[in-house]
Protein backbone atom coordinates (compact mmCIF):
# COMPACT_ATOMS: atom_id res chain seq x y z
CA UNK A 1 0.00 0.00 0.00
CA UNK A 2 2.64 2.53 0.98
CA UNK A 3 4.52 2.11 -2.32
CA UNK A 4 1.38 2.79 -4.40
CA UNK A 5 0.51 6.20 -5.73
CA UNK A 6 -3.27 6.35 -5.13
CA UNK A 7 -3.66 9.19 -7.63
CA UNK A 8 -2.22 7.22 -10.57
CA UNK A 9 -4.73 4.42 -9.91
CA UNK A 10 -7.48 7.03 -9.62
CA UNK A 11 -6.39 8.40 -13.02
CA UNK A 12 -8.00 5.34 -14.62
CA UNK A 13 -11.43 6.82 -13.84
CA UNK A 14 -10.70 10.55 -13.25
CA UNK A 15 -8.56 12.61 -15.60
CA UNK A 16 -5.29 14.02 -14.16
CA UNK A 17 -6.43 17.48 -15.26
CA UNK A 18 -9.52 17.21 -13.03
CA UNK A 19 -7.31 16.23 -10.08
CA UNK A 20 -4.94 19.13 -10.75
CA UNK A 21 -7.92 21.49 -11.09
CA UNK A 22 -9.27 20.27 -7.72
CA UNK A 23 -5.91 20.90 -6.05
CA UNK A 24 -5.68 24.41 -7.53
CA UNK A 25 -9.24 25.04 -6.35
CA UNK A 26 -8.19 24.07 -2.81
CA UNK A 27 -5.29 26.56 -2.92
CA UNK A 28 -7.65 29.29 -4.18
CA UNK A 29 -10.10 28.47 -1.37
CA UNK A 30 -7.33 28.86 1.24
CA UNK A 31 -6.24 32.22 -0.20
CA UNK A 32 -9.83 33.50 -0.41
CA UNK A 33 -10.71 32.26 3.09
CA UNK A 34 -7.61 33.87 4.60
CA UNK A 35 -8.25 37.19 2.82
CA UNK A 36 -11.88 37.29 4.00
CA UNK A 37 -10.72 36.40 7.51
CA UNK A 38 -8.15 39.23 7.43
CA UNK A 39 -10.75 41.72 6.19
CA UNK A 40 -13.33 40.64 8.74
CA UNK A 41 -11.09 40.51 11.82
CA UNK A 42 -8.81 43.38 10.75
CA UNK A 43 -6.06 41.46 12.52
CA UNK A 44 -3.34 42.25 10.00
CA UNK A 45 -4.19 45.97 10.20
CA UNK A 46 -3.96 45.78 14.01
CA UNK A 47 -0.72 43.82 13.76
CA UNK A 48 1.03 46.41 11.60
CA UNK A 49 -0.31 49.36 13.62
CA UNK A 50 0.96 47.69 16.76
CA UNK A 51 4.36 47.03 15.16
CA UNK A 52 4.56 50.70 14.14
CA UNK A 53 3.73 51.78 17.70
CA UNK A 54 6.33 49.39 19.08
CA UNK A 55 8.97 50.85 16.77
CA UNK A 56 8.51 54.24 18.45
CA UNK A 57 9.51 52.83 21.82
CA UNK A 58 12.52 50.96 20.40
CA UNK A 59 15.77 51.70 22.20
CA UNK A 60 18.01 50.72 19.29
CA UNK A 61 17.80 50.51 15.53
CA UNK A 62 18.27 47.03 14.07
CA UNK A 63 20.50 46.72 11.01
CA UNK A 64 19.13 44.71 8.10
CA UNK A 65 21.69 41.91 8.67
CA UNK A 66 20.62 41.65 12.31
CA UNK A 67 16.96 41.59 11.28
CA UNK A 68 17.63 38.85 8.74
CA UNK A 69 19.48 36.74 11.32
CA UNK A 70 16.62 37.17 13.87
CA UNK A 71 14.05 36.21 11.24
CA UNK A 72 16.12 33.17 10.18
CA UNK A 73 16.56 32.10 13.80
CA UNK A 74 12.82 32.53 14.44
CA UNK A 75 11.91 30.48 11.37
CA UNK A 76 14.29 27.65 12.29
CA UNK A 77 13.82 27.56 16.05
CA UNK A 78 10.51 29.20 17.01
CA UNK A 79 8.47 28.18 13.97
CA UNK A 80 10.31 25.02 12.89
CA UNK A 81 10.24 23.49 16.35
CA UNK A 82 7.15 25.35 17.71
CA UNK A 83 9.24 26.41 20.70
CA UNK A 84 6.37 28.58 21.96
CA UNK A 85 4.67 25.43 23.25
CA UNK A 86 7.57 24.67 25.60
CA UNK A 87 8.77 21.15 26.27
CA UNK A 88 6.14 18.47 26.59
CA UNK A 89 3.37 16.49 24.99
CA UNK A 90 1.61 19.45 23.35
CA UNK A 91 4.74 20.33 21.43
CA UNK A 92 5.39 16.74 20.27
CA UNK A 93 1.77 16.34 19.15
CA UNK A 94 1.91 19.69 17.34
CA UNK A 95 5.19 18.80 15.60
CA UNK A 96 3.78 15.44 14.49
CA UNK A 97 0.68 17.13 13.08
CA UNK A 98 2.57 20.04 11.53
CA UNK A 99 5.30 18.06 9.74
CA UNK A 100 2.87 15.27 8.89
CA UNK A 101 0.56 17.76 7.20
CA UNK A 102 3.39 19.48 5.34
CA UNK A 103 4.72 16.13 4.04
CA UNK A 104 1.21 14.95 3.13
CA UNK A 105 0.41 18.12 1.17
CA UNK A 106 3.77 18.32 -0.62
CA UNK A 107 3.60 14.63 -1.63
CA UNK A 108 -0.02 15.08 -2.76
CA UNK A 109 0.92 18.06 -4.95
CA UNK A 110 3.94 16.28 -6.45
CA UNK A 111 2.02 13.07 -7.18
CA UNK A 112 -1.01 14.91 -8.63
CA UNK A 113 1.03 17.22 -10.86
CA UNK A 114 3.89 14.92 -11.88
CA UNK A 115 2.81 11.31 -11.52
CA UNK A 116 -0.98 11.19 -11.89
CA UNK A 117 -1.08 9.54 -15.30
CA UNK A 118 -1.55 5.73 -15.23
CA UNK A 119 1.34 5.33 -17.69
CA UNK A 120 4.00 7.07 -15.52
CA UNK A 121 5.99 5.31 -12.84
CA UNK A 122 5.99 7.07 -9.49
CA UNK A 123 9.30 6.95 -7.56
CA UNK A 124 8.46 4.99 -4.42
CA UNK A 125 9.68 7.82 -2.17
CA UNK A 126 6.61 9.99 -2.86
CA UNK A 127 3.92 7.45 -1.90
CA UNK A 128 5.99 6.64 1.22
CA UNK A 129 6.13 10.36 2.16
CA UNK A 130 2.38 10.71 1.47
CA UNK A 131 1.47 7.76 3.70
CA UNK A 132 3.98 8.65 6.43
CA UNK A 133 2.71 12.25 6.46
CA UNK A 134 -0.89 11.08 6.75
CA UNK A 135 -0.05 8.69 9.59
CA UNK A 136 1.87 11.42 11.46
CA UNK A 137 -1.05 13.83 11.05
CA UNK A 138 -3.57 11.29 12.32
CA UNK A 139 -1.36 10.41 15.30
CA UNK A 140 -0.59 14.02 16.26
CA UNK A 141 -4.15 15.19 15.63
CA UNK A 142 -5.80 12.36 17.60
CA UNK A 143 -3.33 12.70 20.47
CA UNK A 144 -4.18 16.39 20.65
CA UNK A 145 -7.93 15.98 20.20
CA UNK A 146 -8.45 13.12 22.62
CA UNK A 147 -5.95 13.99 25.34
CA UNK A 148 -4.35 17.43 25.08
CA UNK A 149 -7.14 19.88 24.24
CA UNK A 150 -6.93 22.52 26.90
CA UNK A 151 -10.70 22.85 27.30
CA UNK A 152 -10.75 19.14 28.20
CA UNK A 153 -7.45 19.09 30.11
CA UNK A 154 -7.87 22.31 32.12
CA UNK A 155 -11.57 23.09 31.96
CA UNK A 156 -12.92 19.59 32.63
CA UNK A 157 -15.06 19.56 29.50
CA UNK A 158 -15.91 16.05 28.23
CA UNK A 159 -13.69 14.75 25.39
CA UNK A 160 -16.68 14.31 23.06
CA UNK A 161 -17.71 17.98 23.23
CA UNK A 162 -17.13 19.41 19.74
CA UNK A 163 -16.82 23.18 19.29
CA UNK A 164 -16.07 25.46 16.36
CA UNK A 165 -12.38 25.51 17.29
CA UNK A 166 -12.29 21.76 16.53
CA UNK A 167 -13.22 22.26 12.88
CA UNK A 168 -9.60 22.57 11.77
CA UNK A 169 -8.13 19.66 13.69
CA UNK A 170 -11.05 17.32 12.97
CA UNK A 171 -11.03 18.17 9.25
CA UNK A 172 -7.27 17.61 9.21
CA UNK A 173 -7.57 14.21 10.91
CA UNK A 174 -10.50 13.24 8.66
CA UNK A 175 -8.61 14.18 5.47
CA UNK A 176 -5.55 12.13 6.40
CA UNK A 177 -7.50 9.20 7.82
CA UNK A 178 -9.92 8.92 4.88
CA UNK A 179 -6.97 9.30 2.50
CA UNK A 180 -5.17 6.42 4.20
CA UNK A 181 -8.26 4.16 4.22
CA UNK A 182 -8.97 4.99 0.57
CA UNK A 183 -5.39 4.16 -0.39
CA UNK A 184 -5.52 0.88 1.58
CA UNK A 185 -8.80 -0.24 0.01
CA UNK A 186 -7.55 0.75 -3.42
CA UNK A 187 -4.44 -1.40 -2.93
CA UNK A 188 -6.64 -4.48 -2.24
CA UNK A 189 -7.84 -4.56 -5.88
CA UNK A 190 -11.50 -5.01 -4.99
CA UNK A 191 -12.57 -4.95 -8.62
CA UNK A 192 -15.01 -2.04 -8.65
CA UNK A 193 -16.48 -2.76 -5.26
CA UNK A 194 -18.08 0.20 -3.47
CA UNK A 195 -15.66 0.48 -0.48
CA UNK A 196 -12.81 2.53 -1.91
CA UNK A 197 -15.22 4.83 -3.76
CA UNK A 198 -17.04 5.67 -0.54
CA UNK A 199 -13.75 6.59 1.12
CA UNK A 200 -12.68 8.54 -1.95
CA UNK A 201 -15.86 10.60 -1.63
CA UNK A 202 -15.23 11.07 2.11
CA UNK A 203 -11.63 12.11 1.32
CA UNK A 204 -12.90 14.71 -1.19
CA UNK A 205 -15.57 16.03 1.20
CA UNK A 206 -13.11 16.34 4.11
CA UNK A 207 -10.71 18.22 1.82
CA UNK A 208 -13.52 20.60 0.87
CA UNK A 209 -14.34 21.16 4.55
CA UNK A 210 -10.69 21.67 5.50
CA UNK A 211 -9.78 24.09 2.71
CA UNK A 212 -13.22 25.63 2.21
CA UNK A 213 -13.69 26.26 5.93
CA UNK A 214 -10.65 28.51 6.40
CA UNK A 215 -12.82 31.50 7.33
CA UNK A 216 -14.59 29.56 10.11
CA UNK A 217 -11.71 27.42 11.32
CA UNK A 218 -8.26 27.89 12.84
CA UNK A 219 -6.58 27.10 9.51
CA UNK A 220 -5.14 30.62 9.10
CA UNK A 221 -3.18 30.35 12.37
CA UNK A 222 -0.54 28.65 10.21
CA UNK A 223 0.10 32.05 8.62
CA UNK A 224 -0.55 34.36 11.59
CA UNK A 225 1.54 32.55 14.21
CA UNK A 226 4.86 32.72 12.30
CA UNK A 227 4.27 36.45 11.68
CA UNK A 228 3.59 37.07 15.35
CA UNK A 229 6.69 35.06 16.38
CA UNK A 230 8.92 37.13 14.07
CA UNK A 231 7.45 40.40 15.36
CA UNK A 232 7.90 39.27 18.98
CA UNK A 233 11.59 38.45 18.51
CA UNK A 234 12.27 41.66 16.57
CA UNK A 235 10.59 43.66 19.37
CA UNK A 236 12.73 41.85 21.96
CA UNK A 237 15.89 42.68 20.01
CA UNK A 238 15.14 46.36 19.35
CA UNK A 239 14.31 47.01 23.02
CA UNK A 240 10.63 47.87 22.55
CA UNK A 241 9.66 44.39 23.88
CA UNK A 242 5.92 45.08 23.40
CA UNK A 243 6.14 47.17 26.60
CA UNK A 244 7.36 44.19 28.63
CA UNK A 245 9.93 44.92 31.34
CA UNK A 246 13.50 43.88 30.52
CA UNK A 247 14.82 40.64 32.02
CA UNK A 248 15.68 41.19 35.70
CA UNK A 249 19.31 41.91 36.44
CA UNK A 250 19.58 38.97 38.86
CA UNK A 251 21.46 35.66 38.76
CA UNK A 252 19.62 32.42 38.15
CA UNK A 253 19.42 30.92 41.60
CA UNK A 254 16.50 28.50 41.72
CA UNK A 255 17.02 26.46 38.56
CA UNK A 256 14.53 23.92 37.39
CA UNK A 257 13.21 23.28 40.89
CA UNK A 258 11.01 26.34 40.58
CA UNK A 259 9.28 25.22 37.38
CA UNK A 260 5.53 25.68 37.27
CA UNK A 261 3.12 22.78 37.51
CA UNK A 262 1.08 21.56 34.54
CA UNK A 263 -2.42 23.12 34.40
CA UNK A 264 -4.44 20.07 35.37
CA UNK A 265 -6.02 20.84 38.70
CA UNK A 266 -9.58 20.03 37.77
CA UNK B 1 -7.82 46.71 36.43
CA UNK B 2 -9.19 43.60 34.78
CA UNK B 3 -7.17 41.36 32.50
CA UNK B 4 -7.32 40.71 28.77
CA UNK B 5 -5.41 38.41 26.42
CA UNK B 6 -3.31 39.19 23.38
CA UNK B 7 -4.53 36.53 20.98
CA UNK B 8 -1.37 36.54 18.86
CA UNK B 9 0.74 35.66 21.90
CA UNK B 10 -1.57 33.14 23.55
CA UNK B 11 -1.00 29.51 22.64
CA UNK B 12 -3.94 28.15 24.63
CA UNK B 13 -1.81 26.29 27.21
CA UNK B 14 -4.43 26.66 29.97
CA UNK B 15 -2.20 27.97 32.79
CA UNK B 16 -4.47 31.00 33.30
CA UNK B 17 -7.60 28.83 33.16
CA UNK B 18 -6.09 26.63 35.83
CA UNK B 19 -4.96 29.38 38.17
CA UNK B 20 -7.82 31.92 38.00
CA UNK B 21 -9.48 32.03 41.46
CA UNK B 22 -12.57 33.65 40.00
CA UNK B 23 -12.89 31.04 37.23
CA UNK B 24 -13.31 33.69 34.56
CA UNK B 25 -10.38 32.73 32.34
CA UNK B 26 -11.74 30.32 29.77
CA UNK B 27 -10.92 28.93 26.36
CA UNK B 28 -12.49 30.63 23.39
CA UNK B 29 -14.76 28.27 21.48
CA UNK B 30 -13.76 29.55 18.06
CA UNK B 31 -10.01 29.98 18.23
CA UNK B 32 -9.08 27.96 21.32
CA UNK B 33 -7.16 30.78 22.96
CA UNK B 34 -7.71 32.05 26.50
CA UNK B 35 -10.10 34.91 27.20
CA UNK B 36 -11.48 36.72 30.21
CA UNK B 37 -15.18 35.92 29.97
CA UNK B 38 -16.30 38.41 32.62
CA UNK B 39 -13.93 41.32 33.37
CA UNK B 40 -16.42 42.68 35.94
CA UNK B 41 -15.76 39.66 38.10
CA UNK B 42 -11.97 39.93 37.90
CA UNK B 43 -10.44 40.02 41.39
CA UNK B 44 -7.42 41.82 39.96
CA UNK B 45 -5.13 39.31 41.64
CA UNK B 46 -3.03 39.13 38.43
CA UNK B 47 -2.37 35.43 39.01
CA UNK B 48 -3.04 34.80 35.32
CA UNK B 49 -0.80 37.69 34.24
CA UNK B 50 2.05 36.22 36.25
CA UNK B 51 1.38 32.60 35.30
CA UNK B 52 1.22 33.14 31.53
CA UNK B 53 4.40 31.64 30.03
CA UNK B 54 3.98 33.69 26.84
CA UNK B 55 3.36 37.11 28.42
CA UNK B 56 0.05 37.13 26.58
CA UNK B 57 -2.06 38.64 29.37
CA UNK B 58 -2.15 42.31 30.14
CA UNK B 59 -4.26 44.48 32.41
CA UNK B 60 -6.56 47.25 31.33
CA UNK B 61 -7.13 50.16 33.70
CA UNK B 62 -10.56 51.60 34.31
CA UNK B 63 -11.25 54.48 31.93
CA UNK B 64 -11.90 57.03 34.70
CA UNK B 65 -8.37 57.03 36.10
CA UNK B 66 -6.36 55.32 33.38
CA UNK B 67 -7.52 56.51 29.99
CA UNK B 68 -6.34 54.75 26.85
CA UNK B 69 -2.67 54.61 26.04
CA UNK B 70 -1.24 53.19 29.26
CA UNK B 71 0.22 49.73 29.72
CA UNK B 72 0.94 47.42 32.66
CA UNK B 73 3.06 44.42 31.80
CA UNK B 74 4.85 41.74 33.74
CA UNK B 75 7.75 39.34 33.17
CA UNK B 76 8.07 36.39 35.49
CA UNK B 77 11.44 34.63 35.55
CA UNK B 78 11.22 31.40 37.49
CA UNK B 79 14.90 30.50 37.37
CA UNK B 80 15.82 33.86 38.89
CA UNK B 81 12.85 33.87 41.25
CA UNK B 82 11.92 37.40 40.13
CA UNK B 83 8.88 39.15 38.86
CA UNK B 84 9.30 42.45 37.01
CA UNK B 85 6.58 45.00 36.31
CA UNK B 86 6.66 47.81 33.81
CA UNK B 87 4.05 50.52 34.18
CA UNK B 88 3.78 52.92 31.28
CA UNK B 89 1.66 56.00 31.81
CA UNK B 90 -0.30 57.75 29.14
CA UNK B 91 2.17 60.64 29.05
CA UNK B 92 5.05 58.24 28.33
CA UNK B 93 6.37 58.14 31.91
CA UNK B 94 7.62 54.70 32.90
CA UNK B 95 8.04 52.92 36.22
CA UNK B 96 9.87 49.61 36.60
CA UNK B 97 9.71 47.30 39.60
CA UNK B 98 11.46 44.01 40.33
CA UNK B 99 10.30 41.83 43.24
CA UNK B 100 11.20 38.34 44.42
CA UNK B 101 8.62 35.62 43.73
CA UNK B 102 9.98 33.71 46.68
CA UNK B 103 13.20 33.66 48.64
CA UNK B 104 13.30 29.89 49.00
CA UNK B 105 13.27 27.13 46.38
CA UNK B 106 9.73 25.97 45.71
CA UNK B 107 8.52 22.63 46.93
CA UNK B 108 10.89 22.54 49.93
CA UNK B 109 8.69 24.07 52.62
CA UNK B 110 5.30 22.55 52.04
CA UNK B 111 3.32 22.26 55.30
CA UNK B 112 2.47 18.59 55.83
CA UNK B 113 -1.11 19.14 56.96
CA UNK B 114 -2.10 15.50 56.67
CA UNK B 115 0.51 14.58 59.26
CA UNK B 116 -0.67 17.22 61.77
CA UNK B 117 -3.05 16.65 64.68
CA UNK B 118 -6.73 16.53 63.85
CA UNK B 119 -8.57 19.55 65.27
CA UNK B 120 -10.99 18.91 68.13
CA UNK B 121 -14.52 20.33 68.18
CA UNK B 122 -13.52 23.38 70.27
CA UNK B 123 -10.84 24.29 67.74
CA UNK B 124 -13.30 23.84 64.89
CA UNK B 125 -15.79 26.17 66.60
CA UNK B 126 -13.10 28.70 67.44
CA UNK B 127 -12.75 31.98 65.55
CA UNK B 128 -9.04 31.39 65.00
CA UNK B 129 -7.82 29.71 61.83
CA UNK B 130 -5.57 26.67 61.54
CA UNK B 131 -2.17 27.23 63.10
CA UNK B 132 -3.19 30.53 64.72
CA UNK B 133 -1.79 32.25 66.69
CA UNK B 134 1.52 30.22 66.47
CA UNK B 135 1.62 30.50 62.69
CA UNK B 136 1.56 34.27 62.98
CA UNK B 137 4.74 34.11 65.05
CA UNK B 138 3.02 35.43 68.14
CA UNK B 139 2.27 33.68 71.37
CA UNK B 140 -0.17 36.34 72.47
CA UNK B 141 -3.89 36.33 71.79
CA UNK B 142 -4.89 37.87 68.48
CA UNK B 143 -5.59 41.62 68.74
CA UNK B 144 -9.20 42.72 68.86
CA UNK B 145 -10.74 46.13 68.29
CA UNK B 146 -13.26 47.43 70.75
CA UNK B 147 -16.49 48.49 69.07
CA UNK B 148 -16.44 51.67 71.19
CA UNK B 149 -13.44 52.84 69.21
CA UNK B 150 -15.32 52.80 65.90
CA UNK B 151 -16.20 56.11 64.33
CA UNK B 152 -19.61 57.53 64.98
CA UNK B 153 -22.00 56.84 62.16
CA UNK B 154 -20.57 53.41 61.29
CA UNK B 155 -22.94 50.71 62.50
CA UNK B 156 -22.23 47.00 62.83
Amino acid sequence: MIYNNPFSTLAEIVSPLAMQGFLIMMIVLVILGTLVDIMHKKNVKYFFENAKKAKKSATRELRSGEKASIIAKTVIYDIGTTSELGAGKRRVAHLLGMYGTILFWIASAVMVFCYSSPSTNTPSVWPIIWHAGAIMTVLGGCWFWFFLRVDVYSEAQPWYRVIKADLFVLALIATSLFGLIWSYLQSLNLNDRWDDKVFLVLYIVSNLVLFGGVYWSKFAHMFYKPGAAIQKNLAEADGSRDNLPPPADKPEQFGLGIKREAPKHY
Amino acid sequence: MSTFVYMTRCDGCGHCVDICPSDIMHIDETIRRAKNIEPNFCWECYACVKACPNHAIDVRGYADFAPMGHSVRVRREEEKGTISWKIKFRNGKEKNFVSPITTKPWGKFIPKLAEGDKPNQDEINSQTLYNEPEGLNTKKELPTISKDSFKKGVYY
